[in-house]
């Protein structure tokens, strides 16, 4: 045999699976999101109603600016908070037993499920929540805040909760390889410590806070079941578009949804990586 | 069902392999015949009447087994359209029945085997509950409760002998309120968009069910008479969405629930204080010690009713089992287990015996309660004096305005109302 066909032989495998699992699966998607629906079944044809609906109402562009909000907003917390804590983990702590230790806490709440984690928020900031009962007793406020829970705050809280320790790990990730030599330079020649983080820890971390951020992004713009408990499905974005129509058994319109979800999401994670290149750090 | 039978169903033959192997591997008596007693039914529905302590009570009086799911109701239309094979049992409301019935994925049954047959309420017969009682609107059970023979696909205007649901449990839903949070008389459909309670009412987030709820807030408002609110026209559909899309973007609603433990909670928090119910999740606040009214309405009820359909795929001594089961379930003690939650039984006679009278007095006569009235799992519901919301079943299911409904413009409906959820 040729190392040619070897060649061919050894990929086999894992193409075959990501054929059967990941591209199958889409391709299937797409071609389900030109058929029709009746209530209760589906049937093949190729029309473009589905996407007609969805590009013709005008809750769809607010949806997925709503998506974009929550991402953007999500992202930006998640990155200072992450940021902030992969800097201390890495730098100002200095006994790698304390590290791992530190880090290992910061994995702690992921080994509840993460609708739990996402559930118990719902009792405290409720209007007679623990949140409120404290702000009350303190004397800050008279009444009860309504916007801490089923509101954008409590979605947006949800999401930066659950999600940062994406953010935490590939910086932190990337910050453990930082030349320290580099650190100390920077010092000798004169920089400040913001002067060091600004323009020496932060473009080195570039790759990591790109995969922090394709991590935040994906989840936060695929997701539905935060939304739906968090907002009192008093809000809406493209996930819960999609399940509402799975839950009334439309899986054409979802599949249309789908698909375009599934470009935009390309086309942002597209645009981020003309930024970085993270082939060249992984 | 196209297959040809034999008499052994895959499953069947599985337990008989089964019981094969463990009987040459146990020293035990080996048993060859068929007995009811390995049968497994497996049930799904919705979480009021999927309870653990009925398939308890089947496997000890029966001798088979219920495996019991309990699905919200997009779940259950959507399992028992798409997955015919995944359960013998359904129990499913009869707005649900209407969809999914044409998918063919459930049998006819033949009334002569129900023994119970004669005693079933007459709403579920020829849709009145007394010889004058008028019909209400919507997807009324009868209407979807007979086909024509054994393999009738589509639904019989009057009695044939063949029902497509057997009907197991019904109520007459309301709008619930918190009294002691409101501090004054509600007593019509309209309170729900009532500015006074902004950021405080709840709607129920399924669209069959809550489009009608929806409608019988325009009707109280004088927004709109509908000729018939179980079937809306594309344009009666913008309106009554329209209305209801305004006084959310106004921040009417704290939220939208799904799931009855959602609406308990949200209730029993005080973030809502009137939103529509269903009558055992009023209980299950009450129960906490939280009162909550079930608010009888001018205007009328919402009613729904639910049944036991069976898989077309049933057949042999699982198809006699699950006909066993049927009639344990009428003969009265899933009926009284149910009556004693708040719910009304297809055969409310047969359950009379297995309630005490001071019980059948309060649930279904409207009496004054001589005593505590605890529900099946012993919490207090209601001590001596007094009466349930509502009052007698007459009264109660008398005023029904209309059915839970799926209409023929069902899917414009619900593409309007995912706008409105997302709106």
């Amino acid at each position: 045999m040729s190392r040619n066909v070897i060649g061919w032989l050894q990929a086999a495998p894992l193409a075959a699976v990501l054929g059967c699992f990941l591209a199958a699966p889409i391709v299937m998607i797409v071609i389900v999101s030109f058929w029709g629906a009746t209530e209760y079944s589906i049937y093949p044809a190729f029309q473009f109603d589905n996407y007609e609906f969805l590009f013709g109402s005008a809750v769809t562009y607010k949806v997925f600016l709503a998506t974009f909000k929550y991402a953007a907003i999500t992202w930006a917390l998640t990155l200072t908070i992450g940021f902030t804590v992969a800097y201390f983990l890495a730098f100002h702590v200095r006994s790698l037993q304390t590290q791992i230790a530190l880090f290992l806490l910061c994995t702690i709440p992921f080994w509840t499920s993460n609708i739990i984690r996402m559930i118990s928020w719902i009792p405290f900031l409720g209007r007679n929540g623990i949140a409120n009962q404290t702000l009350i007793d303190w004397g800050l406020i008279d009444e009860p805040l309504e916007w801490l829970l089923y509101s954008d705050f409590s979605v947006i809280l949800a999401f930066v909760h659950l999600y940062t320790l994406f953010m935490v790990v590939p910086i932190f990730n990337t910050m453990m390889r930082i030349d320290k030599n580099l650190l100390e330079a920077a010092r000798d020649a004169g920089a400040s410590g913001w002067q060091t983080v600004w323009h020496v820890v932060l473009p080195l971390t570039k790759p990591g806070i790109m995969i922090g951020t394709i991590f935040v992004v994906t989840l936060v713009m695929g997701d539905f079941i935060t939304v739906r408990f968090m907002s009192g499905s008093q809000r809406a974005n493209v996930g819960r578009l999609i399940s509402n129509d799975i839950g009334l058994l439309q899986y054409p319109s979802a599949a249309a949804t789908a698909v375009v979800l599934l470009l935009t999401v390309l086309m942002v994670i597209g645009i981020l990586l003309r930024f970085v290149n993270i082939r060249k750090e992984l | 069902m196209a297959k040809p039978r034999i008499g052994y169903s895959r499953r069947t033959l599985l337990k008989g392999g089964a019981a094969a192997v463990a009987a040459t591997t146990l020293p035990a008596p080996m048993i060859w015949a068929q007995d009811i007693k390995d049968v497994t039914l497996r049930q799904f529905g919705t979480g009021v009447s999927n309870l653990n302590e009925v398939a308890q009570k089947v496997k000890e009086e029966l001798g088979f087994t219920l495996e019991m799911t309990a699905l919200d109701s997009d779940s259950v239309t959507q399992r028992a359209a798409t997955q015919p094979d995944s359960f013998d049992i359904a129990d499913i409301e009869y707005w649900i029945c209407k969809k999914v019935w044409p998918t063919g994925n459930l049998q006819a049954m033949d009334t002569s085997k129900i023994a119970n047959y004669d005693k079933i309420v007459g709403i579920f017969k020829s849709g009145k509950l007394t010889p004058e009682s008028v019909i209400a609107q919507g997807t009324a059970p009868h209407t979807v409760g007979f086909v024509d023979g054994p393999d009738g696909t589509s639904f019989a205007e009057s009695e044939t002998g063949w029902m497509t649901l057997i009907p197991t449990i019904y109520n007459a839903d309301t709008l619930g309120i918190r009294p002691d949070l409101i501090g004054r008389p509600i007593s019509n459909w309209s309170e729900l968009l009532n500015p006074e309670f902004k950021g405080k009412a709840s709607i129920l987030d399924i669209s069959s069910i809550g489009i009608m709820d929806m409608a019988m807030v325009v009707e109280s408002m004088g927004e709109y008479t509908y000729p018939d609110k179980g079937n809306m026209t594309k344009e009666e559909i913008d309106l009554t969405i329209g209305i209801f899309t305004e006084a959310k973007k106004a921040g009417q609603f704290r939220a939208f629930w799904k799931t009855f433990d959602e609406s308990v909670n949200l209730m029993a928090s005080g973030e809502v204080v009137i939103q529509s119910m269903w009558s055992p999740a009023i209980t299950a606040v009450k129960s906490r010690g939280i009162p909550c009214v079930y608010q009888p309405l001018e205007e009328g009820y919402r009613s729904w009713g639910g049944g036991i359909g069976l898989s077309k795929s049933l057949d042999g001594i699982a198809l006699d089992a699950a006909y066993e089961y049927i009639n344990w379930y009428l003969s009265g003690w899933v009926g009284g287990f149910l009556m004693r939650q708040g719910y009304y039984s297809a055969v409310p006679e047969t359950s009379k015996e297995f309630m005490t009278a001071d019980e059948w007095g309060y649930w279904f006569e409207g009496k004054p309660a001589e005593g505590d009235i605890t529900n099946p799992f012993g919490d207090v519901l209601a001590s001596a004096g007094d009466t349930r919301d509502g009052g007698s079943f007459y009264e109660r299911m008398g005023s029904v305005a209309c059915w839970n409904a799926v209409m023929d413009e069902n899917q414009y409906m619900v593409r309007k109302w995912n706008e409105f959820i997302a709106a």
